[in-house]
Order: C-alpha cells, then structure tokens, then sequence
C-alpha cells in the first residue's frame, strides 16, 4: 500500500473515528450524569454503578430475548426496575451509614458489587449474550455509522435533557439542587431529606438502566461487563468534577474522543490506556477538575 | 502482656509455625495455608496505606503487576525471578509514584483518591487484556517451566519449601508493619489522616509522607503478586489485578482489622478458609457463591463491625489499656475534598 492510499484511507476513518466518539459520548455523558447527581445530592460514590447498567442490561436480554417483549415494551420496564433497585440501594446500605465516614458508604457500594457480579454469575453463568438484533448499519459517503450508536447518542440526549426539565421545571428537581448546595439547611426549611435522597437514587438508577438499554444494543452482557466502562466513567467523573454536572458532559466526550481515537490505531483496550494517560496529565493541569476555578 | 512475653509469645508462636510442616505434611492443608500467608501478606501491604486513610483500590495493579512482569521476564527473556522480581517491583513502585505524586500533590483525596486507585486497577487489567499475544489476555499465563536449576528459577515442586517461603515474606510483612508503627512517619501519616492542613501547618511534609508509604505498600504488594505467581505457576488477570481483587484486599484488611498488625492475617485466614468451605460446599457450582457472600459481608461488617473482628475483639479484651485514637474509631476516616 503506498504512503498516499494509506493517507486517504486514514482520513476517512479519522472522520469515522471522531464522530463515533461523540456518539460514544452520549453514552459515557449520561452514566457521568448519573453519577454526578448522586454525588452531589447525598455526597456518596456509588462505585458499582456500572454493575446496577449490566443488571439492566440482563434485564432487557431476558425480555427481549427470552420472553420475546418488544424493545420499546422492554426499555421502560428496564428504567423502571434499575430505578427500585437504586432507591433500594440506598435504603438498605447507604442510608444506615449516612453519618459514617464517606469512604465507608464508598466501601460498601464496593461490596454491593461483589454482590451483583457474582449474583449475576450465579444466576446468568459466564456465558456473553446479546439482543441478537441487528441494527443496520448507516453509510455517509464513505464512512459507515452503526445505527445502535446513532440511537443511542439521541436516547442519551434527550434522557439528559428530561432530567433538565425536571431538576429546574418542578418542585421536586428544585428541592434536590438546593439540597446539593447546603444539606442541613434544607432539613430546617422544611424539605424531607429522606424523601429526597430516594428519589435521587432512584432517578440515578433510572440513568443507568437507560444507559443499559442502550448498551445492549451495542455490546454482550456477560457479569463483568461493568468493568469495561465503570473505570472510565469514574475518571470521566473525577476529571469533570465531582457533582460538577457539565464538567461531567464535556469530560465525557472528551474520553469518548480519545477512547475512539486510541482504538482507531490499536484495540480499544489501548484507547481506555490513553484516556488514562490523558488523565495523569490532567491532574497536573487542573487538579481540582476540567471546570474547577482556580483556587 | 508485658514487652518480654509478647517477644516470647511471638517467638513460641512462630517455632511452632515454622515446625508445622514437618509434623503435619496434608499437601491440601498446607496448600491452603501458603495461600493463606501470602494473601496476608498482601492484604498486609495495603492495610500500610489503608490505616492512614489512604484508601486504595489500585493495588490490584500493583499486585497484576508484579506477577505478570516477573513471568513475561522469565518467559521472554529468560530472566531469574531472582532478577525479574525486584524489576517488576520497581515498575509497580513508579507506576505508584506516577499516580501518588499528583494525587498526594494536589490534595487529590476521599472520594477522588479513591475513584483514581480505582480507574488505575481497572486499567492494569486492561492492559494485561489487551496485550494478550504476549500476556495470554483473559484465558491466563503460565511460567515456563525450569529446565535447569530450581533455585534459580525460584521454583520448587514441594509444598513444605512453599510454606517456608510464604511464611518468611508473611514474617517480613508483619516487621515491617511494627517497624512502620514505631516510626515517626506514623505520627506524620496518623497527623495527616485526621487533618492535612493542621498537619502541614505543623511541619510535616504532606505529600513526602504519603508518597514514601504509597511505594512501601506497592513494593510489597508486587511482590506478593510475583510469590504468588510463583507457587500458582498460573495467573489470569481476574486472579491478580483488577478492581475484584483491590476489593478482596479492602474487604479482607476490614474484616480482619485495619489497625492492629494481625488483622489483615486474621483477614486473609477467614475469607479463604470461607471461600474454600464455599468452594468444597458447592462443588463447581461454587462459581460466583462465594463472592456473593463476600460482598454481603463485606457490607455487614461495614455497617456494623467497621474496626474489624479482631480489632473489636482486642478492644473488648483489654478495655482500660487505652483510649482509642480518634481515627480508630471508625474504619476509615479521611478528610473530606474541599473540607
């Protein structure tokens, strides 16, 4: 292959490569929205966030798959079971720790995902499943775009956007961004915090289970598919801010454009390797995350 | 227990050990029991980190680490563990100075510490996925076999040398968590858990300390990757690194007692001798039970147990003989970012 023949083809898939990035992102941005709205209302890390999108994405296979329920009969089933399993995550292991040292909620969410994996393992086996729809795939010119990522980058924004309108539009939403500002305060002014942190939960649960709605399309479901993009997320997470909301959207499709592009000139692994090398590096420049003002 | 007898307790206790193999030979148990003291071991180095608040969950890498570079030496290069180890080690110790050095530098800490541990395992693990034409990716590795000298290929085919071993690396663990306990870095790093600012306004050099701990608890837990590798001459990258792994450390340091040297035995001894009834219990459908039951522990004891069974047990034993410390009181306790 001549130095030329190589270049154009390297062109188109550049192009490819960036724009699957960002539907990519759509993806990573609403898990980091999830998260980040977790974070920042009840202060607590859920580190098997990713684990609650692999029960989801289980959930939508045995519907799908086995029980043969339409796709748009299974999602909202899924939202809607992700998001019980999130409140009750929160009723059973975060709420009787709330006054014990952060990192201790932390560790325990570590134990719920020891819990769900091998749940998962037991219950589901090892074996990879997946959907077994095939999505067509869309040619642009040259470029080939897979219709699943197209699908779920509008899913993605318009899941973001529903949680907008709720957090600024209704009471509710409202009560949950004041109490993100001063958590003792509300208590006095009369907001139910208990009440509150449930719904957090539950609609950071909802988050993931449309996230797992979506990656089902895209990926096999096996017990430990939380490990390949809980780590990223949490970087993602991190670098934007902790419960730093749109720090956590551009992040996320800052990584999604690295992952997208690391894994144009290798395996996708090596993408992951770069975005955590991006990462390091981060830190020295804005140690307090992408958005943070100097101190 | 008076400065005497607890020497001679530890002396009496550790005859014994050492005489064990020779009276008791049940390959299985003394199986069990290398296992056990290598876990320890590891479980040992993190809880160096974890009972100043430094919580990681990147040791699982450090640990991946050590026991794939020491194997990929040996196999591709025909490197002695005698030489690959100490190399494998000093790669774990950089890869944690890369990420400490930023993280203790930028007062990256709590819940942001611990997502960047956690993003670090996860990565090593990845990597070891990811070069699988030489590292055998997910399905594991195995190191060549000896063809020549046994000692210098740092493999023996008898359990009693295993146990020797394992039970000298467990010993030095233990040394080194007193020899770390009675220096003044641990009233640097106990300074620093219960406040950074104050500790700094002292005059203690808050990123130093946390750095010169951080590489004394990855050097450490390379190694137990590489010993381990060594005995199992078979890892995957499920087995040594990864965030399951770093968790089984956190978990197991937790159960056992993250401030007293013996927790993380105590630690290693329960959660093994658990999973291996569970194993034997199940047969093969043990596959996903016992971590099943780890996680429901591990949540159990946080929520009501958080000093550890033997750091409760010791407390109640001997309730006069001090105080506890303010950050004993819970697990864990690490300033909160931005407090």
């Amino acid at each position: 292959m001549g130095m030329q023949a190589f270049l154009d083809i390297f062109d188109i898939y550049l192009l490819e490569a960036v724009i699957n990035g960002i539907l990519l992102g759509g993806v990573l941005a609403l898990l980091a929205l999830g998260l980040n709205l977790i974070f920042g209302v009840i202060d607590v890390t859920w580190i098997c966030y990713a684990e609650l999108v692999m029960i989801g994405m289980y959930a939508m296979y045995f519907m799908v798959q086995y029980y043969g329920v339409s796709y748009f009969v299974s999602a909202p089933l899924t939202i809607l079971l992700v998001a019980v399993l999130g409140a009750a995550l929160h009723y059973l292991v975060i709420a009787p720790l709330l006054t014990a040292p952060p990192i201790n909620q932390l560790l325990a969410t570590g134990g719920v995902l020891f819990v769900l994996q091998s749940f998962a393992t037991v219950a589901f086996g090892i074996d990879f499943r997946n959907l077994g729809i095939r999505l067509p795939v869309l040619a642009f010119g040259d470029m080939n775009f897979s219709y699943a990522r197209l699908l779920s980058f509008v899913a993605a924004l318009v899941g973001m956007v529903a949680v907008y309108l709720f957090m600024t539009r209704t009471f509710t939403g409202t009560a949950i961004r004041a109490i993100s500002q001063d958590r003792q305060i509300m208590a006095l002014m009369g907001v139910d915090t208990k009440r509150i942190y449930l719904i957090t939960s539950a609609l950071g649960g909802a988050l993931a289970g449309l996230a797992a709605c979506l990656l089902v399309l895209q990926y096999d479901v096996h017990p430990f598919v939380g490990l390949s993009f809980g780590p990223i997320t949490f970087l993602i997470c991190v670098l934007g801010g902790l419960g730093n909301f749109i720090g956590g959207f551009i992040a996320a499709f800052l990584f999604a454009e690295i992952i997208s592009l690391g894994g144009l000139f290798s395996d996708l692994e090596w993408g992951y390797v770069l975005a955590f090398a991006f990462f390091i590096v981060m830190m020295f420049i804005r140690p307090a995350g992408l958005l943070a003002r100097r101190r | 227990m008076t400065g005497q007898g607890r020497l001679a307790a530890w002396g009496i206790g550790l005859a014994a050990l050492v005489a064990l193999p020779f009276v008791y030979r049940d390959p299985y148990h003394l199986h069990i029991l290398v296992l056990i003291l290598i876990w320890s071991f590891a479980y040992t180095s993190w809880s160096m980190m974890g009972r100043f608040g430094l919580v990681s969950l990147g040791h699982g890498g450090f640990m991946g680490i050590g026991a794939y570079v020491t194997a990929l030496l040996w196999n591709h290069l025909g490197l002695s563990p005698w030489i690959g180890i100490p190399i494998s080690m000093a790669a774990a110790g950089a890869l944690a100075m890369i990420v400490g050095y930023p993280c203790f530098r930028f007062r990256i800490t709590g819940h942001y510490f611990v997502l960047v541990t956690l993003a670090l395992s996860g990565i090593v693990l990845q990597v070891i996925t990811a070069t699988r034409d030489y590292t055998g990716g997910s399905l594991g590795y195995t190191p060549n076999r000896a063809t020549g000298n046994k000692l210098l290929a740092l493999q023996f085919d008898d359990k009693i040398t295993w146990y020797l071993i394992a039970l000298a690396v467990w010993l030095f663990g233990i040394v080194v968590w007193h020899w770390v306990d009675r220096s003044m870095a641990r009233y640097a790093l106990e300074a620093i858990s219960e406040d950074e600012d104050a500790a700094a306004a002292a005059g203690v050099d808050v990123t130093a300390e946390k750095l010169k701990i951080t590489l004394l608890s990855a050097l450490m837990t390379a190694l137990a990757g590489a010993i381990y590798c060594q005995y199992q001459m078979f890892i995957t990258p499920d087995t040594v690194s990864g965030i399951a792994v770093s968790l089984q450390m956190v978990f197991a340091a937790i159960v056992g007692g993250l401030f007293v040297s013996l927790g993380p035995t105590v630690g290693a001894i329960i959660t093994i001798l658990l999973a291996e009834t569970l194993r034997i219990g199940f047969g093969t459908k043990a596959v996903g039970w016992d971590n099943l039951v780890y996680g429901v522990l591990l949540v159990l004891f946080i929520i009501f147990l958080p000093k550890g069974i033997l750091g409760s047990l010791l407390d109640r034993l001997k309730p006069q003989r001090k105080v506890s410390r303010a950050h004993e009181q819970e697990a864990v306790q690490i300033a909160r970012p931005g407090a």
